[in-house]
Order: structure tokens, then C-alpha cells, then sequence
């Protein structure tokens, strides 16, 4: 049975790596700051007793005030998942660090969120459109769009 | 005095007989030797994800079936696992057998399209594909039984599935399971030792095991390469810890692999349809739910092992009657970060099999 | 020469007297209506054996609407072809591609002249003495048919199709001539009437091997499956006949199917016997084993997938090749160390030299091998 790792003993964890850098923790997953996901994802991938070397999936979700990223981890040898969270303030440049250099299964789903939600990822290869065609005015899966 | 040569770039597709869907690639092709290639996409695009924060969490069902449409008795199951695991709803066990039941023929019938389609790009033409089909057919026959259609079942509910199976399904899915062992042996056994797709896919397109793991690809393709994943084991949902079976895996991580690993995977199907007809008892098929589900505020991903990869659903909910936020992890999306590594440096010819080994379905990459 | 032709076998099935019908022009006239004409109807008898057999074979009906057992099948095609609309890509080379199309059917047809279907003067167009030369020579003329197509077609699918076929082609002649050649030393003759007249034991039982190799290089030289990547459905849309519509596009289709016809005749008539057999009339027995054989290429297309062009050539170079200069150098052996002796010691020895080489060899050759840069 898979394990879910609980967000605040891996976040109790991460605060004495990365001083400062995690906002809020829970149960299920926790939430960290935009500027310093790179140094924890690298973090999370590299070291041995969490190894997340499986990207599951990487999701954007419009709550009107923020976005919140959303990344589920999984590990394949040691059987665990873990749920991280970031957001980004601002409607009309949102930036957040990629993760494409530490597992390239991102490249895809990095390229979909800026499509259809229109945040940034910065140091992605290739951020272009990839379901709309280019010069499409506008971020389809904003709540505010229609 | 060496002659100069400069690459030039082909489009392969959108509207192409190689099947799977609108699909386009372009490749940089240097006489006959891929340089670069770069998958472009879209052309399916109907904004499933936007249109199902509209809808009711029952009326989003029949839009999960058209993800994937060669498997949507899988769609449908990864959709209500994670409306069930949001809302925390339990599942009668009738229901949980009906669904395995349901889950492990579709799974058969996806994998026959797959490999029939595969062996069309090797240039068989047609043959096996339509041998495979003509299997296909009975399976589709005992969907139809159940659900009244034939390819986009709808069949699925949250706390279970819309109704019960009539008498005449389980001696029929009984006559099914006799015959189809010795097809699969048929096809097995005309197809492994063929010297001409031996030479097609051995050695052809290799992925390996980092490289798998690194590129998030998730299904047949990922237990080629030789890493032993698959959801069912390693974070059963539903009963499937209840059934005995194993997962084949491969060594290489070639095309000939991956198809090795379909033609086991059914046969291992074939054991859990066994062990569930033997095991279904009686009762009800859906619990007791509203008409209009309201989950608590919360956020829900659940997970299934379906025929292209790992097929999971994310969903916010804000306590109304419509998902706040419904995203969908595609496998064929997932799978496909990993093509450009795969064909590069083999031709155009070897393009095209690696690219049916993968096995996408376009509905579920555009979504 | 192992077999005597003084057999008088001329006036063995004699229904016309036998300078029929009397005067260069005249047999020269009617035998060309004759020939025309069949290759035509046969041709369509081919397409719907294929149609049919194929369909049969994968487990569905395949056409049966049109005809009894669909067999005007191919007339609703040609009927179809007629009268679509041709349409030229817009920079295209005119000429040449007007000219494609009739550059790759006429050699098919020319083929027929010196196929003897019939005993007799009349059985066949002409008796020219390099009969298997001219056939050998004509053949390649429909390559060149090919390759303007693929030029002319201003496309790039088109081209790639045209340079592998031009390749393929090239790389089987020498295969095919080498079984030739292992059949005319048996025979003594380049003459097609010959090489009939002196088979009282058809030479597929003497030349096994050759029967082989002629059989994979003729598949291989029309384009066909196993070897039909230059029309590849799945994977360059249709070759190098992408671009043509209407009634060019019918014509090579009626080139691929009469090159067929033409080979499964040659076969017929090297290896198998021409028109000899007892009872039935010569020419029903040359229409026969031209259908068996063209049944086996109907049976081979259903079976097996498609090799990749650094495999065809591989199998060209490597495993064709030898084995024809080897059974090449054994019929030679054999012509010179038993001239006139029993063919009944021939047939047991060639076909177990077949056996051993063709095992050894597919051991020591595997076709997975040949990275040959085209």
C-alpha cells in the first residue's frame, strides 16, 4: 500500500534544511514559497530516505485571490507519495521556478498550465502554446475568462 | 570531396493512415535518419477539464468516457474512485466485483487494439488487426449486455454502477473466458518468432529504466523498461488486493518488449476475471446518495492502473454541486514526453513503430 | 542440354495448323489483340482473387455486392478511376509527369510478347532466340517510370518513395538474373519456347534454389509485400504515386498488377512448365499455375510485415547474392559432370544442397543485421 507521507513531518523535516521557506504544513501536504521550490524539489529528489524521483502529476488550480501549483511525488523504491504546493500572487505575470531540469516529465504538463492558465515557468526550454494555437488571446481555464 | 547534404523537415500527419488519432509530428529527417522531432498537438482539444467545473459530479461521467474512448470503462472508475475518495462514500460489494469485472475485459479490449494497431504500422497489413478485432467483438457483445452500448459505456456511478448485470452475462462471460486463452496462445504463437518483426522491433527504440522513471511515463511502457510498477500492487484501489496475479515486466525497453508485456498482461486479466466471477457475491450495486452530491471542502487524487498508463483525476471541491477544479493526469500525455528521446537517430520507418509501441489515444492527450 | 526438344511436342495439341494465321502482319495483328486483351481481363481476375483471398484469409468477406461474388468488383473500379478528375500539383514538371505513368505500364505489357502461352507458332508473339534477356532487359525499363514519377510529383513523400524503390530494384536484379542464368544452363537456350520445350521434368524440382531466390527477388522487384514499403500505406501516405488521381493513378495500379501477372507467368514458364500438362488444353494450363502462383503472393502479402529498407538491402547483398552465385557454380558443376544423365539424380541432390544452404545460411545471417546507409 502506497504511504502517504504526512506533510508536517516532512516539512518539520525541510524547515531545518531550508530555513524560512515553508509557509504552512497539513496532514495531506504542504505548502512552501515560490522562490525556494527549486532548492526543496531538488532536495526532495535527491536525498535518500525520501528519493521522489516520480512526478505524478503537476496541476494548477485559480483561486481568484492566487494560483496554487500543485505536485504529487511519488517514490518507486521506497513505495511513499508526497503532495507539495505552491501559489503565486498576481493575475497578470504569474512566475514560478521549474522543476523540468529535475524530472523532464514536467516539460508537458508545465507547457499546458501556461496555456491554459497563463503562469510562467521560469527556465523551461520550450514555453509555448501547446493545445491552443499560437497567438490565441486569453487563458481558458481562468475562472474569469467567460 | 564529401557531398553537402543539409537536413530537411517532413510532417507526419496531422491526417495520417497510421491511425491513433490527429496527431502531427515533425521531424528533421537527415537523408533517412531522424535529427530532431517535435510532437505538435491540439488538434482534439475540446476543454473537457473547463467543461466539467459546469456540470454536476454525475453529469461530468459520461464526459470522462470520451477521454480515453478505446477504454472508457477505466475513464469512468478513476473519475467516481476519486469523486468516493473526496466525498467518502462506500461502495457496496457487488459493485466493487462488477467494477473489477468491468476494469480488467476492458483492459483485454484495449490491449488487443493496441497491439493490432501496433502490428499494422509493422506492415502486416491488417491481418492480425482484424484478428484481434474479431476478439474484440465478443467483449464489446457482453458490454453491450451490460450497458446498452457499445463503445462509451457510461456505466460507472459514484457509490457504484448505474444498474445491475442481467442472467445472461455471467454464463456468457463464462463461455468467453474458455475461448479466449488458446486465441491469445494463437496469436502468440504466430507472432513471437516472426523473423521480419523481430527485425522491426528488437533493438528498436530503447528507453531506459532512469529514463523512464525521469519522463513520468506510467503503464506497459514503464514495465518494459524493467521497473516493476504497477498501481494495482503498489497502492491497490478497489479490492484488488484481494486477487492474486503478477506483473510482467521487460528487460530491454524496446518495442518488442512492450508489446511482450501487453500479450502478458491480458493473459494475466484473464486470471482476475477468473477469480472475480468466482468470488461475486449478491446485493446491492450503488449505495445511497443524493441526486446532487455535495462533497465537503477538499481536494481528492485518485489513481488507477488503466490500459495506456496511470490514468488519475484531481478534484477540488468547494461544497457545491459542481467540482471547483477537475484535472485530469493523462497517461498518453505522460507517455509521450519521452518520444523524442526514443526516436531519435533511427528512421522515419522506426519513427512510426516506436510511435504505435507507445500506444496513445489522442482524445486523451488533448483532452 | 539435359533434355532432348526433338519430343516433337509441336503437334502435340494441334487445333490450328501451325503457321496460323498465315503472313507476318496478320499473326503479328491478332496475336497482339489476343495478348492485350487477356492481360487485361486477367489482370482484373487479379484483383479480385486478391480482394477476395486477402479478405478471406483476415477473417471477413471482402467484395460481394458488384456481380456475382463481386467479381465486377475491379469494372466498378476501373468505371470509378475513369471518371475522377485529374488533378497535377501546381509546380510539378508536366511532362514528366504526364509522361510517368505510361513509362511504367507499357514494359509490363511488352513482357507478354515472348511468353509462349499456347503450343505452336501461334502460341505465342514472337520466339525471339535472347528470349529471358529481352524479358530481363524490359523489366528494368519501368523503374525509370517510377523515378519520374517520384520527380515529378514536386513533393517530398514522393521522392523518398521513387529513391528507395529505384534502389530496391537495382539491388534484386542481380538475384534474379543469377537464377536466370541456373535455369538457361539447364535448359541450353535463352529462347522462352525452348526452356518450355525442355521441361519433362518441370525445373522447379531441379533448381529448387532457384525457384526460391526468382520467387523473393520477382516479390521484391514489384513492389510487394513483403517488400512494398515504397507504397507504404502507413508510413509515406502512398509513396510515389501520392499525387496522381484519375486515370494515371489506374494505370499504375494496372502496371502493379500486370508486373505481377508478368512475373507469376515468367515463373510459370521458367520453373514450372509454360503450358505442358495432359488433358486439358495448353493455354487453361498456363492460366492455372499463373493463378497457383499468384495465389502464393496473395497468401505471403497477408502473412508477413514489412521489412525496412536497410533490411531489403541487406537481404539483397548478403543473403540473395551468395546463395545464387552458389547454385549458379553447383548447376554449372552439374551441367558439365552429368550431361545426359538421369534428372532423377539431379532432383534428390539440389534439393537437399537447398535445405543445408538455406539453414546454414539463415544461421549465420540474421535479419536484423545491415546497417546499410542508403
Amino acid at each position: 500500500m502506497i504511504l502517504s507521507l504526512s506533510g508536517k513531518e516532512v516539512a518539520a523535516q525541510l524547515e531545518q534544511q531550508f530555513p524560512g521557506s515553508i509557509i504552512a504544513s497539513s496532514e495531506n501536504n504542504f505548502l512552501v514559497k515560490s522562490e525556494s521550490l527549486l532548492d526543496i524539489a531538488e532536495y526532495l529528489k535527491s536525498s535518500p530516505e525520501l528519493d521522489l524521483d516520480y512526478l505524478n502529476h503537476i496541476t494548477a488550480v485559480d483561486y481568484y485571490d492566487y494560483f496554487e501549483v500543485v505536485y504529487q511525488l511519488t517514490s518507486i523504491k521506497h513505495n511513499h507519495s508526497l503532495v507539495l504546493k505552491t501559489r503565486c500572487y498576481g493575475r497578470d505575470n504569474p512566475l514560478v521556478p521549474s522543476v523540468v531540469s529535475l524530472w523532464q516529465g514536467a516539460d508537458f504538463q508545465e507547457r499546458e498550465i501556461y496555456d491554459l492558465m497563463g503562469i510562467s515557468f521560469d527556465g523551461h526550454p520550450n514555453l509555448k502554446r501547446i493545445f491552443l494555437w499560437e497567438g490565441f488571446q486569453g487563458y481558458p481555464l481562468r475562472k474569469d475568462y467567460l | 570531396m564529401a557531398i553537402k547534404t543539409e537536413p530537411f523537415v517532413i510532417n507526419i500527419g496531422p491526417v495520417h493512415p497510421s491511425t491513433h488519432g490527429v496527431f502531427r509530428m515533425r521531424a528533421t529527417l537527415d537523408g533517412e535518419v531522424i535529427v530532431d522531432l517535435e510532437p505538435v498537438f491540439g488538434y482534439l482539444h475540446r476543454g473537457i477539464e473547463k467543461l466539467a467545473e459546469e456540470r454536476t459530479y454525475t453529469g461530468v461521467i459520461p464526459l470522462t468516457d470520451r477521454l480515453d474512448y478505446i477504454a472508457s470503462m477505466s475513464n469512468n472508475l478513476a473519475y467516481v474512485l476519486a469523486v468516493e475518495k473526496l466525498a467518502g462514500i462506500a461502495v457496496p460489494e457487488r459493485a466493487e466485483y462488477l467494477r473489477v469485472i468491468m476494469a480488467e475485459l476492458q483492459r483485454i479490449a484495449a490491449y488487443l487494439v493496441a497491439i493490432g494497431a501496433f502490428l499494422n504500422e509493422c506492415g502486416a497489413f491488417f491481418t492480425p488487426f482484424l484478428y484481434m478485432f474479431r476478439e474484440r467483438e465478443k467483449i464489446i457483445d457482453l458490454f453491450e449486455m451490460v450497458s446498452g452500448q457499445r463503445l462509451l459505456y457510461n456505466y460507472m456511478r459514484v457509490g457504484g454502477v448505474s444498474q445491475d448485470i442481467p442472467e445472461e452475462f455471467l454464463p456468457a462471460l463464462g463461455e468467453f473466458l474458455k475461448q479466449m486463452p488458446r486465441f491469445i496462445d494463437e496469436y502468440d504463437r504466430l507472432l513471437k518468432q516472426n523473423e521480419i518483426l523481430l527485425a522491426r522491433a528488437k533493438g528498436i527504440g530503447i528507453l531506459t529504466k532512469e529514463k523512464a522513471v525521469n519522463c513520468s511515463v506510467s503503464g506497459p511502457v514503464l514495465r518494459a523498461s524493467g521497473v516493476k510498477w504497477d498501481i494495482r500492487k503498489a497502492d491497490p484501489y478497489s479490492i484488488y488486493d484481494r486477487f492474486e496475479f503478477e506483473i510482467p515486466t521487460g528487460e530491454v525497453g524496446d518495442c518488442y518488449d512492450r508489446y511482450r508485456v501487453r500479450i502478458e498482461e491480458m493473459r494475466q486479466s484473464l486470471r482476475i476475471i477468473e477469480q472475480a466471477m468466482e468470488q461475486i457475491p449478491s446485493g446491492a450495486v450503488k449505495s445511497e446518495v443524493p441526486h446532487l452530491i455535495r462533497p465537503p471542502v477538499g481536494e481528492a487524487y485518485a489513481h488507477i492502473e488503466a490500459p495506456k498508463g496511470e490514468l488519475g483525476f484531481y478534484l477540488v471541491s468547494d461544497n457545491s454541486i459542481a467540482p471547483y477544479r477537475c484535472h485530469i493526469r493523462a497517461p498518453s500525455l505522460m507517455n509521450l514526453t519521452a518520444l523524442r528521446e526514443m526516436v531519435i537517430g533511427w528512421k522515419i520507418q522506426d519513427a512510426i513503430i516506436i510511435f504505435g509501441s507507445i500506444d496513445i489515444t489522442v482524445g486523451e492527450v488533448d483532452r | 542440354m539435359i533434355a532432348s526438344p526433338s519430343l516433337n511436342l509441336e503437334h502435340y495439341w494441334q487445333t490450328l495448323p501451325p503457321d496460323w494465321p498465315g503472313g507476318f502482319w496478320w499473326h503479328w495483328l491478332v496475336l497482339t489483340v489476343i495478348i492485350i486483351a487477356s492481360v487485361l481481363t486477367l489482370v482484373m481476375g487479379y484483383i479480385w482473387i486478391e480482394r477476395r483471398g486477402m479478405a478471406r484469409m483476415q477473417a471477413r468477406l471482402g467484395p460481394n455486392r458488384v456481380g456475382p461474388f463481386g467479381l465486377l468488383q475491379p469494372v466498378a473500379d476501373a468505371i470509378k478511376v475513369l471518371i475522377k478528375e485529374d488533378i497535377v500539383p501546381a509546380n510539378a514538371d508536366k511532362i514528366v509527369h504526364w509522361l510517368a505513368p505510361v513509362i511504367a505500364f507499357a514494359p509490363a505489357l511488352m513482357i507478354f510478347a515472348v511468353i509462349p502461352f499456347q503450343s505452336g507458332t501461334a502460341g505465342r508473339l514472337a520466339d525471339l532466340n535472347i528470349g529471358i534477356l529481352y524479358v530481363v532487359a524490359i523489366g528494368s525499363v519501368s523503374t525509370v517510370g517510377v523515378f519520374m514519377a517520384g520527380w515529378g510529383s514536386n513533393n517530398k513523400y514522393s521522392l523518398l518513395g521513387a529513391m528507395r524503390n529505384v534502389a530496391a530494384v537495382v539491388s534484386y536484379e542481380i538475384p534474379l538474373v543469377l537464377a536466370i542464368i541456373g535455369v538457361v544452363l539447364i535448359a541450353g537456350s535463352l529462347s522462352l519456347n525452348q526452356i518450355v520445350l525442355a521441361q519433362d521434368i518441370p525445373f522447379i524440382l531441379l533448381q529448387p534454389l532457384g525457384f526460391l531466390l526468382f520467387f523473393i527477388a520477382g516479390c521484391a522487384e514489384i513492389n510487394r509485400s513483403p517488400f512494398d514499403l515504397m507504397e507504404a500505406d502507413s508510413e509515406l501516405v502512398a509513396g510515389f504515386h501520392t499525387e496522381y488521381s484519375g486515370m494515371k493513378f489506374a494505370l499504375f495500379y494496372l502496371a502493379e498488377y500486370a508486373e505481377a501477372l508478368a512475373i507469376s507467368a515468367i515463373i510459370t514458364t521458367l520453373f514450372l512448365g509454360g503450358w505442358r500438362g495432359p488433358l486439358l488444353p495448353p493455354w487453361l494450363w498456363f492460366v492455372l499455375k499463373v493463378i497457383i502462383v499468384f495465389s502464393v503472393m496473395v497468401w505471403t502479402r497477408t502473412t508477413l510485415p514489412r521489412v525496412r529498407i536497410d533490411q531489403l538491402m541487406a537481404l539483397a547483398w548478403k543473403f540473395l547474392l551468395p546463395l545464387a552465385l552458389i547454385n549458379l557454380l553447383i548447376t554449372a558443376l552439374e551441367v558439365l559432370a552429368w550431361p545426359e544423365a538421369l534428372p532423377w539424380v539431379m532432383i534428390p541432390v539440389n534439393i537437399a544442397i537447398m535445405v543445408v544452404l538455406v539453414l546454414l545460411w539463415s544461421r549465420f545471417f540474421k535479419l536484423g543485421w545491415g546497417r546499410v546507409e542508403v
